[in-house]
């Protein structure tokens, strides 16, 4: 009989169980049935996380008083993670790299690119080196990194996966980065990449100009271990990108709103984080060398 | 290892294989330590938990680590039980099992982000789905196993659902709520390692905190979760069950921001996962066909197979790991060899070894050694070394000896490890899965096994090349599983336990100890 009994509050907790998948479901629908749901946007975790913290907090701030709407700022783990939630309409607004936001406008149309930093229009790579494997800095490709180890940044990152990618496959025609490198590694993001070969747990390695200028400023870089020791040419980089489903929700004209509140920055406590002095206005077309660099290297259909 | 050491001839050149492909293994690894001051790290770690920093620690994580462990139990749990009914019966619902139990919750977690963006509902699901899988399965075994005594009684006409509702079950219930509760345990560290990829529970903290140095939070993190794991019988019982799912129910933070399920789940199964050369295609047209071949070929070349091969040997590297490790370990936890001081001391050991997740000791480990498959070994093995040693202690412990049998050395090697071969063997040609299924994951870690494709494919927003690789995986467990099944039939070790939380031997200590 206390089996019966059992079984009983078993099956009342199974119920539970379903009933609570139900308002985790509704709970979500019931934002949408408000009558200004937040602007809900992310950015790719591409450094430090207390530094995207604190960069996209005050972003969210200053867009709300601007806006008029609430605005939340959601973080992910991943880049392929932050390119989702603009696919499935999670967040409506994003930072992304060049290259994620090439695989975000094509997998949501209409989605546009509206505003992208001063300093992205031509951005940079930089290829470091541990002072140990004596490489010095030049002007050309230094080709003696070859059968070294070499990390690049996240598997999606524009300055430390793509761009480098197409330059080592320039310099190293007819190979792929496994077949020049001793080791390939992915470090996730670009502050670890200069940690990796800070340490020497990798020779080499592509990193965001930006990034490592602000680490060297916040005396986060030992100058004795790690230098630069190439600089790439440059290409266009981060922007904001927002769904085209904006218009219907916070009416038409927001995505013009969107691109000055943005452009119209100038508070430098909110560029500084990003390692920005201004956003400008930007179009889907500007990043259109990287849809050719994506399908020369592969990495895009 | 002399055959004539093992009561069966079997057993020897069972041994014998899995070790000698184990050192085959060894050769081609990649068993290489890239980072220059390992030991650095590990011991500003080991600081962090000495002196860890709980205020620091923010409370809604560990909230929605046990919300999303509950729901996500409760839901598969109660799943499971409606497919064991017809589970003996129906040959797909025991395909269906297979295939959802065989994918990784991490893998389920990927998969369902796409649809249902980084929420609650992603957590419970990748969760329940899976487990609805897994105890499907063992109910199933459970109601096989049951004494069939009040069946007979039945009058004739029963119909099915009322003799399983009282005939069966009641026979069965104790044993399913000991398993059910045990799974709780597993959707803790589920749930926690669900964190990692973006879900807002404690392993999402622990991540952040590892990754930026602060030893002092993640060492208060990794403590708060040992104590969940460790408390758990106090709290999680058959009573406090329907109120704990009601609370997490109630508890479950909210996601900020919703995505738009409807569209996006038919864009993920309408386009997202078909084969690109079959999107919009006539597929009456050869020509179809020959570009799919085209599309799947370098796929299955480049990494599936590659993937797969690395997988096994990384899966049977950490079998042979775990069993020298179990052999060496178990003696800690039973009273002849360890006595009475240090028997509790060793059960304490091998219990936090196997509470902490796998898929957490080899973050931490390629973050200390860096990307190879030396730091997946390790954690393999400790993990399910503490495990099987565990419970290899307990059987040890009931072994009725005779008055003058020897001690220490000699009792181990010419007495107890005999005896309890084939128990030994039948615990790890269990785990053998399991490991397998862990082995794929840690891909997303940077060792090259199938995950490390699937984390690829994701990155370039390949989805139907992802789905294709899980599927994969997916196969290569279900495979390994029947292996598994059949070398226990043939060494005739299949009616031997198996489970964390199947029949144990009970002795007198046993009784006592509650």
């Amino acid at each position: 009989m206390r089996g019966a009994g059992l079984w009983g509050r078993l099956a009342l907790g199974a119920c539970a169980a379903l009933a609570a998948a139900g308002p985790a479901l509704s709970q979500e629908r019931g934002q949408e049935g408000r009558a200004v749901p937040p602007l809900v946007f992310t950015g790719i975790p591409d450094q430090d996380e207390s530094r995207l913290v604190e960069r996209f907090g005050k972003v969210a701030v200053y867009l709300e008083a601007q806006l008029g709407v609430p605005v939340r700022y959601v973080p992910v783990k991943s880049y392929p993670a932050a390119v989702t939630a603009f696919t499935n309409g999670q967040v409506q607004l994003a930072w992304f790299g060049g290259f994620t936001g090439v695989q975000a406008r094509k997998a949501v149309p209409g989605s546009q690119a509206i505003a992208q930093g001063a300093e992205d229009a031509a951005f940079k790579t930089y290829v470091i080196a541990n002072a140990a494997t004596g490489l010095k800095r030049g002007p050309d490709f230094p080709k003696d990194i070859q059968d070294k180890t070499f990390t690049f940044g996240a598997r999606a990152s524009t300055s430390g996966r793509l761009m480098p990618e197409y330059f080592i496959r320039q310099a190293f025609p007819g190979k792929a980065p496994e077949q020049v490198f001793a080791r390939v590694g992915f470090s996730g993001d670009h502050t670890r990449t200069i940690q990796l070969v800070q340490s020497g747990a990798f020779a080499a390695g592509a990193v965001d100009y930006s990034v490592w200028d602000l680490d060297t400023k916040a005396g986060k870089v030992d100058r004795q271990a790690v230098s630069v020791i190439w600089e790439s040419p440059t290409f266009p980089d981060y922007q904001w990108t927002v769904r085209g489903d904006v218009e219907q929700t916070y009416g038409a004209g927001f995505t013009e709103r969107l691109r000055s509140a943005l452009t119209g920055i100038t508070d430098p406590a909110i560029l500084e984080p990003f390692g920005r002095s201004a956003f400008i206005p930007v179009t889907n077309a500007a990043y259109e060398p990287l849809v050719a660099v994506g399908r020369s290297t592969g990495l895009l259909d | 290892m002399r055959a004539a050491f093992l009561p069966r001839r079997g057993y020897a050149a069972v041994s014998r294989w899995f070790l000698a492909a184990a050192l085959a293994g060894l050769l081609v690894a990649d068993l290489q330590v890239t980072t220059l001051h390992p030991f650095a790290d590990l011991a500003r770690l080991l600081g962090g938990l000495i002196r860890p920093d709980f205020l620091a620690v923010e409370g809604w994580s560990v909230v929605a680590t046990v919300a999303s462990a509950m729901l996500g139990v409760g839901l598969g749990a109660g799943t499971g039980l409606l497919l064991a009914i017809p589970f003996a019966r129906s040959r797909t619902v025991r395909l269906a099992c297979a295939g959802i139990r065989a994918v990784h919750e991490l893998f389920w977690a990927l998969l369902l982000m796409q649809v249902f963006g980084l929420s609650a509902t992603t957590g419970v699901l990748a969760i329940a789905l899976p487990y609805a899988g897994i105890c499907a399965k063992v109910y199933a075994e459970l109601i096989e196993e049951a004494d069939l005594a009040a069946i007979r009684t039945l009058p004739a006409g029963t119909g099915a659902v009322s003799a399983f509702l009282y005939a069966r079950l009641p026979e069965v219930a104790g044993r399913m709520r000991d398993y059910t509760l045990y799974r709780l345990e597993c959707g803790l560290r589920s749930s926690l390692v669900l964190g990692f990829i973006g879900l807002p529970t404690l392993g999402f903290a622990f991540e952040s905190a590892f990754r930026q140095g602060r030893y002092a939070e993640a060492g208060a993190l990794l403590l708060i979760f040992y104590v969940l794991i460790g408390s758990r019988r106090l709290w999680v019982r058959a009573r406090t069950v329907p109120v704990l799912l009601v609370g997490a129910a109630l508890a479950l933070p909210p996601s900020i921001g919703s995505a738009a399920i409807g569209p996006s789940l038919a864009r993920f199964l309408g386009h997202d996962i078909v084969p690109a050369p079959l999107r919009g295609a006539a597929l009456a047209e050869p020509e179809t066909w020959a570009r799919l071949w085209a599309w799947l070929r370098p796929i299955l070349t480049e990494q599936v197979l590659p993937g797969t091969a690395q997988t096994l040997v990384l899966a049977q590297i950490a079998l042979a790991a775990t069993a020298l490790g179990a052999l060496a370990l178990f003696p800690l936890t039973a009273r002849r060899f360890a006595g009475p001081v240090g028997r509790p001391l060793g059960r304490v050991l091998l219990v936090v070894v196997r509470s902490t997740p796998e898929y957490m000791l080899a973050y931490l480990g390629l973050q200390l050694l860096g990307p190879s498959m030396l730091p997946a070994i390790l954690a393999l093995a400790l993990h399910n070394a503490g495990i099987v040693a565990y419970l290899m202690g307990r059987h040890a412990d009931a072994i009725p000896y005779r008055a003058d049998a020897p001690r220490g050395l000699d009792l181990y090697a010419y007495e107890t490890v005999p005896r309890l071969y084939g128990q030994f063997l039948a615990y790890l040609l269990y785990r053998w899965e399991l490991i397998l299924r862990e082995s794929t994951i840690f891909g997303i870690l940077g060792v090259t096994t199938l995950g490390f494709y699937v984390d690829a494919a994701i990155s370039e927003l390949r989805l139907d090349v992802a789905a294709l690789l899980i599927a994969a995986t997916a196969l290569v467990t279900v495979a390994v599983d029947a292996f598994s099944r059949g070398l226990r039939r043939s060494l005739r070790i299949d009616a031997l336990p198996t489970r964390l939380s199947g029949p144990q031997p009970i002795t007198g200590a046993e009784a006592a100890d509650g």
